[in-house]
């Protein structure tokens, strides 16, 4: 097998075409109108003015710095409680049991989360119904503002419950590549408590692993159209929502400010990005400092708890609101402060699966078919990327990670309408495309460290053996890496299903999943019809990650070294 | 690159947008056995809002019962708002796709129908009194069939069904004896009973009706509402609308913080208890909703002695429409008897119908008379008058007033 | 072909190799290793010894540079590819794929030309049994002792017919008497497979034990 690999030579240049293609083309189709260029609707000449209009609107300001404030609080809080959490915890029965728990959160959409949260914590929720009357004394709910708050933090929460499964599995997947157990263990034999060991010894190489996935959360958090819409601020609502208004306004010439408001939306998710650059400066010369001093942090039992509590909350809370969903799937009428409805009715399901399996049909292909080509493609990369011996820092491969950075409402009118010019749009194979965007980066933010920690004297044995590159692949790097890719693909998954812009935008409305079905009938706010939805939502990625934790230990049961 | 790659996209503007070939000649509806011939096969892409199971369930016996008939395929394109489907219309348009375009037939009236019919989005000309099933419509009764929000429908969208703002209470916590019959009343009522009225935040279709609803009673000089806003006078104007908003916002829900987001949130802050009183735009609402087990059966309707708000929702095609043979089938069949008696019925649907009862046959007639249109559904003359739409520019002003003194709260 | 000819031939030459980093040179050395002797490179950590083994091997990190020229009995060995050079090598952990079972480790070493699934097993299994480990051809890699690894590592090897073998400090982990009995085994088979060594080490004693000759690489 001479010449082999000969494949892996045109990944990275694919693979950036595909990403980027869209992505710069998006971003001028949003751009030129921003500034004015829309001929279609009267925009000939290039001006600033729609900039101007744009900071004249009451409450932008607002919006903006509550969109930014978001993405830096909720990626604290879920960072901060997954770093305290793998700190005390790591290697106890507990960690594997919460581990457990956690890492079937990470396929709930972020959509169904936010409902259930919704329908948990509302004056009209589970938690008051379950204390009425005979704490509160109430029969009716209470005149709270708890959902929509102004301040976000009920959506933080949403956001928080959510980013904690995917940046505590992220966590998990770099954690093989360190040498924890001896590292915990000399720093607690230094006297240095858990967390301070962890904090000192641990978390920077660990850290660096997963800076990128930090930074998605960041960018996302900032610019979140869906859970916004469910548990965000109404007066005024984050930047992101408004521009959907906008967008969506028939006064067309609308359009030039919500292309301006995208580019805005840019500026905000960029200074979120900064931000946190600020607060990594920031915690890095805490952790030395403490360091320099020998701070040995052996009373961090709160600490400890407090992250615990939050982990296991996070799943309670996630948990509890699919429960809630599916409940409401099949209530009658349920009125306050009644704990279970008080009647049941399958009229929901009924009703809603007879038209599901057209949609279903189409997020599984879809789903499915993205992820492999992005398995496929970040494989040949990684290869790639291994042959001609440049390493993670080097090399274009970074700019994979632009579009989870790039906020995706930012590019995607210019990416609609470039779809139309192509005469793609609607078609199966541009929805495909479309979802790969944003596919591939996430199968390769969760695939690339584990590949590149890989031990590469197995290849090398297996070189020394007399086994092509090819072969190495498919029989040693592979199998070996089984856990990791199968975990990617159903991150792939996953983010394929839970995918609504660019399905809306490039399925025309011709090509539906299950997701763009569920917001649609989000918008009649029905909560049994959105339980029946929202709960199939959740199974489908549910139900690849049961196969991505499942399947490697079915495979490997006998195999030690394997289990992480 | 940023530079090089705008220039890169004008040029692929400036090469796409080049004139497109002149569309093939519509179909006439004055000719229908040549409508169904061409028909017959086709696919008709129907784009129309997705949030109620019912009104889906509904579309999809359409589609059904089309297909059989005719051939023709339906297909309902959900979606969250009408105005994405204008938008996808005027994207293409905007891309040179003048024919084959993706949207077929579109559920749509007032500021949505203003707006594309303004940018020549719709397929012109009138096409809708051609429609064999047109003799049975209730134009000369129904002025809102022919003027959609003051806005001459011209033929350019076939009416569907009517709409009626009413409200309703639940008996069980709100006694008839208290409930408002104006919106002056309102007011006092919710001075008794704070937090517990609210409307759906604006742009909410049904929210934005309920400022209309009350500009409307407020207003010095109704015959204003009939005309575009004029600009100069349109703070004077308004000023009793914003004054008794004023009044009301601190005893709305959650102190006028946060508000429902559509009509379906509502019924259920209704089932909950969170509110008392709520409104919607189709009176047959609070029956469907009892006998879906989402609201208690002590529910029931009220209207206003003076009369509420009310319209007429089309469906109109696309100029760009693909399937137009197909779009003309499915416009006349939605206004055909069987379909119209069907969506009255507040088990299916429950909405008012648009045709007139003379006109229908005798058999027809009896079986819209035999229709039992549940326990909360208030009869004709109990609904009271119905009260014009003002021109669509109101809304668009009052909604970008709204906005300025009420979308940040403190 | 004459006898002369052959047993000039046979064996690894090096001859003129040169391995640079940047303008340190790491290793320089011209060495003739008879079939079943061995060349041992002796040098601290850091002193680069290890670039040779990677050179040889074919998989020398391209931000070094080498030259020079390597023949096995008479083949050479630069012009090929890693996978074709059968450069059999073994390093300090025995680096068995955790993902196949004990035998299977070995059988993947069998060369493509050996045909039969019953057939490669059974060479696997007389490789076992040759190691005193022939009931553990089922097991998980990872529940065998150390020893016991290291000698499966070494069967593995062997099995892919190597025409070399090279060492990178293979004993270093091992405890003292387990250290002594598997550089045994190790020089033993070598010699009785008649390879070349190429042993990279610290340990005065492995190069003793070793007894062929000795190449110092200088300190960082």
């Amino acid at each position: 097998m001479t010449g082999d690999m000969r494949l892996a030579r045109l990944a990275p240049p694919l693979t950036l075409a595909i990403l980027l293609g869209p992505l710069f083309f998006g971003l001028a189709g949003t751009a030129l109108p921003a500034f004015g260029y829309l001929p279609e609707l009267g925009g000939e000449k290039f001006t600033t003015q729609h900039f101007s209009a744009l900071a004249a609107v009451p409450g932008i300001l607002r919006s903006s710095v509550l969109s930014i404030l978001i993405g830096l609080v909720t990626t604290l809080v879920s960072l901060g409680t997954v770093a305290a959490f793998v700190a005390s915890d790591l290697g106890t029965a507990g960690f594997a049991r919460v581990r457990r728990m956690i890492s079937p959160l990470l396929s709930v959409p972020h959509a169904a989360a936010a409902f259930g949260l919704a329908f948990m914590i509302a004056p009209s929720g589970m938690i008051m119904r379950l204390i009425s009357p005979w704490a509160t004394g109430l029969d009716r709910p209470p005149d709270l503002l708890i959902v929509n708050d102004p301040m976000a933090l009920s959506m933080m929460a949403g956001l928080i419950v959510k980013e904690i499964p995917f940046l505590f599995l992220v966590t998990l997947s770099a954690l093989p590549q360190t040498r924890h157990m001896e590292t915990m263990r000399l720093g607690r034999s230094l006297g240095y408590g858990r967390i301070a060991s962890f904090t000192y010894l641990l978390w920077p190489p660990l850290y660096r692993q997963i800076r990128l996935a930090v930074f998605a959360v960041v960018a996302y958090a900032s610019s979140v159209v869906d859970v916004a819409l469910i548990l965000g601020p109404h007066l005024p609502p984050t930047l992101p929502v408004r521009l959907i208004t906008w967008m969506n306004d028939p006064d067309l010439s609308i359009r030039f400010l919500a292309s301006a408001g995208a580019v805005a939306q840019l500026g905000v998710t960029l200074t979120a990005l900064l931000g946190w650059v600020g607060l990594e400066r920031l915690g890095a010369l805490l952790v030395c400092n403490s360091r320099s001093a020998g701070r040995r942090l052996r009373r961090d039992t709160v600490l400890r708890h407090g992250a615990r509590a939050v982990m296991i909350a996070s799943a309670a809370v996630v948990f509890g609101g699919i429960a809630m969903l599916a409940v409401w799937s099949v209530s009658g009428l349920w009125q306050f402060p009644d704990a279970l409805p008080s009647s049941f009715s399958l009229r929901s399901w009924t009703q809603a699966l007879p038209r599901m399996s057209g949609p279903l049909q189409t997020t599984l292909a879809v789903a499915g078919l993205s992820t492999l080509i992005a398995l496929v493609l970040t494989i040949l990369c990684l290869e790639r990327e291994y042959e001609t011996g440049r390493g993670r820092g080097g090399g274009a491969l970074l700019l994979i990670y632009l579009p989870l950075i790039v906020p995706q409402i930012s590019f995607m009118f210019g990416l609609q309408v470039l779809s139309i010019w192509l005469g793609v749009d609607a078609s199966f194979s541009a929805l495909v495309l479309a979802h790969l965007v944003f596919v591939l980066p996430y199968v390769f933010l969760s695939l690339s460290d584990p590949w590149r920690a890989h031990d590469r004297r197995h290849d090398l044995i297996a070189a020394g053996l007399g086994m092509s590159r090819t072969r190495t692949l498919v029989r040693i790097r592979l199998p070996m890496l089984t856990r990791a890719i199968l975990t990617a693909a159903a991150v792939g998954f996953s983010v394929s299903v839970g995918q609504y812009l660019p399905t809306v935008l490039i399925g025309a409305g011709r090509l539906t999943t299950v997701t763009t079905e569920a917001v649609a009938l989000a918008a009649g706010g029905n909560r049994r019809a959105i339980g029946v939805y929202a709960f199939m939502q959740t199974l489908l990625p549910f139900f690849a990650f049961s196969v991505a934790t499942g399947l490697p230990g079915l495979l490997f049961r006998n195999r030690r070294g394997l289990r992480v | 690159m940023l530079k090089s790659l705008s220039v890169l996209a004008g040029m692929l503007i400036a090469t796409l947008a080049l004139p497109a070939t002149p569309w093939a000649a519509d179909p006439d509806p004055r000719d229908w056995d040549a409508v169904l011939a061409e028909a017959r096969g086709q696919t008709v892409y129907f784009n129309a809002w997705g949030g109620s199971e019912n009104i889906n369930s509904y579309i999809g016996w359409a589609g059904e019962t089309l297909n059989q008939r005719f051939g023709v395929k339906v297909i309902h394109v959900k979606l969250d708002d009408t105005a994405n489907a204008v938008a996808k219309v005027l994207a293409e348009k905007a891309a040179g796709k003048n024919e084959g375009g993706s949207v077929d037939v579109i559920w749509i009236n007032g500021e949505n129908f203003a707006s594309m019919k303004r940018q020549n989005l719709l397929m012109a000309p009138d096409w809708t009194t051609g429609l064999p099933n047109w003799v049975y419509v209730d134009h000369e009764n129904m002025p809102t069939i022919l003027t959609d929000f003051t806005i001459p429908t011209d033929g350019l969208e076939s009416p569907w069904g009517g709409a009626k703002m009413v409200f309703f209470h639940d008996t069980a916590r709100t006694p008839a004896d208290s409930i408002p019959h104006s919106s002056v009343e309102l007011l006092e009522w919710s001075k008794d009973n704070p937090g517990r009225f609210s409307y759906p935040q604006p742009p909410d279709f049904i929210g934005s009706s309920f400022l209309k609803q009350v500009l409307i009673e407020t207003i010095e000089d109704k015959s204003r509402l009939s005309q575009p806003v004029n600009a100069a006078s349109f703070a004077e104007d308004a000023a009793p609308l914003f004054a008794y908003l004023d009044d009301l916002h601190p005893n709305l829900w959650r102190g006028g913080k946060a508000y429902p987001q559509n009509y379906p949130d509502m019924k259920q802050k209704l089932a909950d208890g969170e509110l008392d009183i709520i409104f919607a735009f189709n009176p047959s609402e609070a029956s469907a909703g009892i006998a879906a087990g989402e609201l208690p059966d002590t529910v029931r309707s009220f209207s206003y002695t003076d009369g509420t708000l009310g319209n007429t929702h089309f469906v109109a095609i696309p100029y760009n429409a693909t399937a137009k043979a197909g779009a003309l089938v499915l416009a006349n069949f939605l206004i055909s008897p069987e379909a119209q008696l069907r969506k009255q019925d507040p088990a299916l649907w429950g909405d008012p119908t648009v045709l007139s009862m003379d006109k229908l046959s005798a058999e027809d007639r009896a079986a819209f008379a035999a229709l039992d249109l549940g326990v909360a559904t208030l009869t004709p003359d109990e609904l009271g008058p119905t009260l014009d739409e003002p021109h669509p520019d109101w809304m668009e002003y009052i909604e970008r007033e709204w906005l300025r003194r009420y979308g940040v709260a403190n | 072909m004459t006898l002369d000819n052959l047993t000039t031939h046979q064996g690894l030459r090096l001859s003129g190799i040169h391995i640079c980093l940047g303008d340190r040179v790491l290793v320089a050395l011209n060495a003739r290793v008879l079939r079943g002797q061995t060349l041992t490179v002796m040098g601290p950590s850091g002193s680069g010894k290890s670039t040779l083994l990677a050179y040889l091997g074919g998989f020398l990190d391209p931000a070094f540079e080498a030259t020079g020229r390597v023949f096995v009995d008479g083949v050479d060995l630069i012009a090929l590819k890693a996978e074709k050079r059968r450069a059999g090598i073994l390093f300090q952990d025995p680096l068995l794929f955790p993902h196949l079972s004990v035998a299977d480790n070995i059988a993947i070493a069998i060369p493509e030309t050996v045909r039969g699934r019953r057939q490669r097993r059974a060479l696997a299994d007389a490789a076992l049994e040759e190691a005193g480990l022939a009931e553990y051809g089922d097991r998980d890699p990872d529940t065998l002792s150390g020893g016991q690894k290291a000698r499966v590592a070494l069967q593995r090897v062997l099995m892919s017919q190597p025409r070399l073998l090279l060492l990178d400090e293979p004993f270093s982990k091992l405890d003292a008497g387990l250290r002594e009995q598997t550089r045994q085994l190790v020089f033993d088979q070598a010699r009785r497979a008649g390879l070349p060594v190429v042993l990279v080490t610290h340990d005065e004693e492995d190069a003793h034990a070793a007894g062929g000759q000795v190449h110092e690489v200088g300190p960082a």
